[in-house]
């Protein structure tokens, strides 16, 4: 499985890509997010699998790749 | 041009635009619709310009430093095509005159850089069914989608399908904060005029259910469908009206100050509680937290005992049981109506959560 973060989120990871072992669902993955970066407690950002932004709870597979997008607001 | 002709340039030249914005992402997109020949563009910006604007902002120049956007940006684009209609807006763009500026116009462009606006674009164009082409940059990437309408078998989305809950001010930072190479908002904002043309002349496919992201750094674009089976509706009318001339919860001072301070509303007869008194609240077993959004509203939460959709509180109010009960929903309003209602036909003591769960998700995580 692959992770891709965007905007501000890299603050938080110092990475824009990374690979992980499969984990059972968006949920768990937003809580495993949290253990391993604290910032991410804070964060705001949805989350798309293969490209589709999903909202509730959705399971993941071994070759998904996951998109975590924050808002931005410069212009 | 296949596909542009004299019909396309007449149906330009009687489109009426508003740029909400004559920042980076405003400078660019003021000048491709003043050169496409965009008949009647508006300009809202209550900002002077300054020197650190200059960079990005490309309208303006070192003498125009201490004078107003909206008016220099007419002047030069008068100067590019003489033909056009300027409106000036020089002052800020807010809840009072939101609704009055977008129904003077076909369509809107979100050149803003802050939060607050870009939410309040969101649900006056959404109220009015007007499209909205929402740009925003941050260092060295930038978002683009086109809002509020749909295309062939594709329904309209809004910005709150994607983030439900608005962000408190700042907390991704601005521009001024995070810096922006200067060149970014200017793709952007000219990609933003690029939707606007597509839309008025209905030429092409507009980004409608679909969020644009563009990196600079790698030259790449990565474009995620925000179509989903659920959709997020925009704040409503009566909401968005509630709001005028409420002080804005979300800023810095409307969250933080006035946490040990319990406001009554005598009008209503509810009692609106903080964030702070709702997580102590809740925690009681004698109090009952009830949600009155409606099913389909998004995010999820763990912390209610029961949701009863507003459009069905009426109905069924007598299954509310007798304890103290606390009300939310998203913004904060709707929960004072229910709790009015509630408070009215049960007797029971009620409590609303001001600032609903936009509030409640912009609290400090204790």
């Amino acid at each position: 499985m692959e992770l891709l973060f965007f905007g501000s989120l890299t603050d938080i990871t110092q990475v824009e890509k990374m690979s992980m072992d499969t984990i059972i669902d968006t949920d768990s993955l937003k809580e495993l997010l949290i253990i391993k970066y604290p910032g991410f407690q804070k964060a705001k950002y949805f989350i798309a699998i293969n490209q589709q932004m999903v909202h509730q709870n959705t399971a993941l597979k071994q070759d998904d790749i996951v998109a975590l997008m924050p808002p931005f607001s410069g212009g | 041009m296949p596909g542009f002709g004299i019909k396309a340039q007449e149906k330009l030249l009687a489109a009426k635009v508003l740029v909400v914005g004559a920042g980076a992402l405003g400078c660019s997109s003021i000048q491709y619709l003043a050169g496409a020949g965009v008949g009647t563009i508006g300009i809202v910006d209550s900002d002077l310009i300054s020197e650190s604007n200059l960079h990005r902002q490309l309208l303006y120049y070192p003498t125009d430093i201490g004078k107003k956007k909206t008016s220099i940006a007419a002047k030069r684009i008068k100067l590019q095509n003489e033909q056009i209609v300027v409106d000036e807006y020089p002052f800020a763009f807010n809840r009072k005159n939101a609704l009055e500026l977008i129904g003077a116009y076909d369509l809107v462009i979100d050149a803003t850089d802050n939060f607050q606006t870009k939410y309040l674009i969101n649900d006056a164009t959404a109220i009015l069914a007007k499209p909205m082409i929402f740009g925003a940059v941050t260092r060295y990437e930038g978002q683009l989608s086109v809002f509020n309408v749909g295309f062939q078998d594709l329904p309209a989305n809004n910005y709150r399908q994607l983030f439900p809950i608005q962000p408190k001010e700042g907390e991704t930072g601005s521009c001024e904060q995070m810096g922006v190479l200067g060149v970014l908002p200017g793709i952007i904002g000219t990609m933003q005029a690029a939707e606007a043309i597509k839309l008025i002349t209905g030429i092409g496919e507009p980004l409608v259910g679909r969020l644009y992201n563009y990196h600079l750094l790698q030259g790449k674009g990565y474009e995620l469908c925000i179509q989903t089976k659920q959709t997020m509706p925009a704040m409503s009318i009566s909401e968005f009206m509630a709001l005028v001339d409420e002080v804005d919860f979300n800023c810095e001072n409307g969250i933080d100050a006035g946490n040990d301070i319990e406001k009554v509303d005598e009008m209503e007869d509810v009692e609106e509680i903080n964030v702070a008194k709702f997580q102590t609240l809740r925690k009681h077993p004698d109090v009952f937290v009830l949600d009155v959004r409606e099913s389909h509203e998004y995010p999820s939460i763990n912390f209610s005992d029961l949701q009863i959709p507003m459009s069905e509180l009426m109905s069924k109010i007598t299954a509310l049981p007798d304890k103290e009960i606390c009300v939310i929903c998203h913004q904060g309003i709707r929960s004072v109506y229910a709790a009015q209602q509630i408070q009215l036909q049960r007797g029971l003591k009620v409590y609303s959560l001001k600032g609903g769960l936009t509030a409640y998700f912009n609290q400090e995580p204790s």
